[in-house]
């Protein structure tokens, strides 16, 4: 059971093949016996999850079950979750037990599905390898001396590793795609907006967005129609409705125009990546798709931009943990400075104190126009520049990520750690859709195709994933780590 | 732009962030690499370009001036580290 898709499961269970309960526990089981070596969980919560598994099989039984009923999936540790620690992956909230659900988190609830529990993932999503963790480093499935990308980097390892068929995941810089690509499952992060973040710890609010991760395109379309959606309590949440993503998964191919961004094929490309992801292209050409070059002229700024404008949000966003009214609290404090002062010393790791530092720096007096205001200039040349791609073709293809998972301890110097982030970054800074679907390996290290659409195009992307997982077998590789043996 | 020491002490107080003198000398190296990496941006000319704040171009949508929360207020203050008579409990700030 634990290698199919939710598709599969759905199938599954609603011939009464099996009972949401014993699926349930078939995984809790597997997580008991296999997540000492990978470390994707911080929290499982079997008791809860053995109580929603029960409701689903009640439901079903009533004849009220809907399509995700009794589907088993994990939470990124960022999402809220009432009664349940809501880490964030730091020990600033190693104590904070949620006293309420996240948007996301009631509606996956409310359509029946089934959380297993919390995953790891970079301290408050800040990081690129999941090495950033209070919690201590994810191992990725497919080689245990590589990262599995991050931030929602125990989410893609556990959908890798077999451990649970999906995951929900937050992607502000890249955080859902990267490790997607790294574990070699399918991410989507859908358009700013698609998605609530009430109940997400907020990183940089302008940017972050949370989607599914999971075994295949059709997969991601079925989380998605669940997780979309306005909502009163997030006003950047966006108010249009919500169709149906399954409808265009069947959409064929011909007539697609493709475009090659040329400066996602420049210096610091992996030539086995670059190969993998040109066979993928061809698959699609094969297909009946036209394929085009087409120019991002400021790609290279994105990374520049996006340390100005994530920091900077966050350092406003995170300015709420401040020893009061949740989470750590220092011994004995001398005076309220005090407090705040070493409440967030010893709350937050290295690469937050790092980002909150450039940010309250470049936001301060005398520098607030020469970084933000100028960032911000930039980044409309950025989302101008996928606009007039777009008038020109349907989708963008490129890699995910420059090189497959590295190794654990290889990117010590923060600003390498940033610059892997070159193909992902700039679609969140113009806020549009983008997925990444398994395509191949680079050795016995996963490469992701990633795919992007202009703004609300999620159905059209997912069904050109899913059309390429209808031609390529990829997405159905399991690494040897999923076996019982290994 | 470089940065300074007493840029990190500066930025580290105003954002609450106990900073020691060692931890600043750490963290400056570190910095100024990534000011020197978004300094990239100041080569491009953007005269006359808008900043662009929200992706979608959206503004504040605003709703009805209506009470829609209840009071939950001790439900709240269970994740607190201090609390007495539903306040909140800080150092004493005024003699």
């Amino acid at each position: 059971m634990h290698d199919k898709t939710l598709t599969e499961l759905a199938t599954g269970l609603s011939a009464g093949e099996f009972s949401s309960r014993e699926l349930t526990q078939e995984l809790l089981g597997r997580i008991d016996r296999l997540d000492g070596r990978l470390n994707s969980f911080i929290s499982v919560t079997a008791k809860p999850a053995l109580s929603a598994a029960d409701r689903a099989d009640a439901t079903r039984a009533d004849g009220q079950a809907g399509p995700l009923n009794g589907l088993p999936l994990a939470l990124k540790d960022i999402f809220c979750t009432r009664g349940v620690r809501t880490s964030c992956g730091s020990r600033m909230l190693d104590n904070f037990v949620a006293p309420y659900d996240a948007t996301i988190v009631e509606k996956l609830s409310e359509a029946g599905t089934v959380s297993l529990g919390k995953t790891n993932m970079d301290e408050f999503a800040m990081g690129s390898s999941n090495e950033n963790s209070f919690y201590g480093p994810v191992k990725n499935p497919w080689d245990p001396s590589a990262v599995p990308g991050g931030s929602s980097g125990g989410s893609a390892a556990a959908v890798a590793a077999g451990l649970v068929p999906a995951a929900m995941g937050t992607d502000t810089g890249g955080s859902i795609r990267q490790p997607a690509a790294f574990c070699g499952i399918t991410g989507l992060k859908p358009t700013y907006g698609r998605v609530s973040r009430y109940g997400m710890i907020a990183y940089a609010s302008s940017l972050d967005q949370a989607g599914p991760m999971a075994r295949s395109a059709a997969d991601c379309a079925l989380l998605l129609g669940a997780m979309a959606g306005h909502d009163g309590r997030d006003s950047t949440s966006v108010a249009r409705g919500v169709p149906d993503y399954q409808s265009e998964l069947d959409a064929p191919l011909n007539g697609l125009k493709i475009g090659l961004p040329v400066e996602y094929f420049g210096d610091g490309l992996d030539p086995a990546v670059e190969a993998a992801v040109r066979e993928a292209v061809q698959v699609y050409e094969s297909l009946g798709a036209t394929v085009r070059e087409v120019s991002l002229p400021h790609t290279h700024y994105a990374i520049p931009a996006y340390y100005v404008i994530a920091p900077a949000e966050a350092s406003s966003n995170l300015s709420r943990f401040d020893g009061v009214r949740f989470g750590h609290r220092c011994e004995a404090p001398t005076d309220l400075i005090d407090l705040y002062k070493r409440s967030r010393a010893e709350g937050f790791g290295d690469e937050v104190k790092r980002r909150i530092l450039i940010g309250t720096h470049t936001l301060s007096e005398g520098f607030f126009d020469a970084y933000y205001k100028k960032a911000q200039q930039v980044r409309r040349l950025i989302r101008q520049d996928f606009l007039d791609a777009f008038e020109e073709v349907d989708v963008l293809m490129g890699p995910a990520s420059p090189t497959p998972a590295f190794d654990l301890g290889a990117n010590k110097d923060p600003v390498s750690m940033y610059l892997q982030d070159i193909y992902t970054i700039a679609v969140n800074l113009a806020g549009i859709p983008g997925i990444s679907v398994p395509a191949g390996f680079a050795g016995n290290r996963p490469v992701g195709l990633q795919i992007l659409g202009t703004h609300f195009a999620e159905a059209q992307l997912l069904g050109v994933a899913h059309q390429f997982q209808q031609n390529t077998d990829w997405h159905l590789r399991r690494p040897a780590f999923a076996e019982e043996s290994a | 732009m470089a940065i300074e020491h007493a840029d990190v002490l500066r930025a580290a107080h105003l954002a609450r962030l106990g900073l020691d003198e060692g931890d600043a000398t750490h963290y400056l190296d570190d910095l100024g690499r990534i000011l020197e990496m978004v300094d990239q941006l100041q080569s491009l000319d953007t005269e006359g370009v808008t900043p662009m704040a929200h992706p979608l171009d959206a503004t504040q949508r605003l709703r009805a001036d209506e009470v829609t929360e209840t009071d939950q207020r001790d439900h709240f203050q269970q994740c607190a580290p201090a609390v007495e008579n539903g306040l909140y409990l800080v150092p004493r700030v005024v003699e």
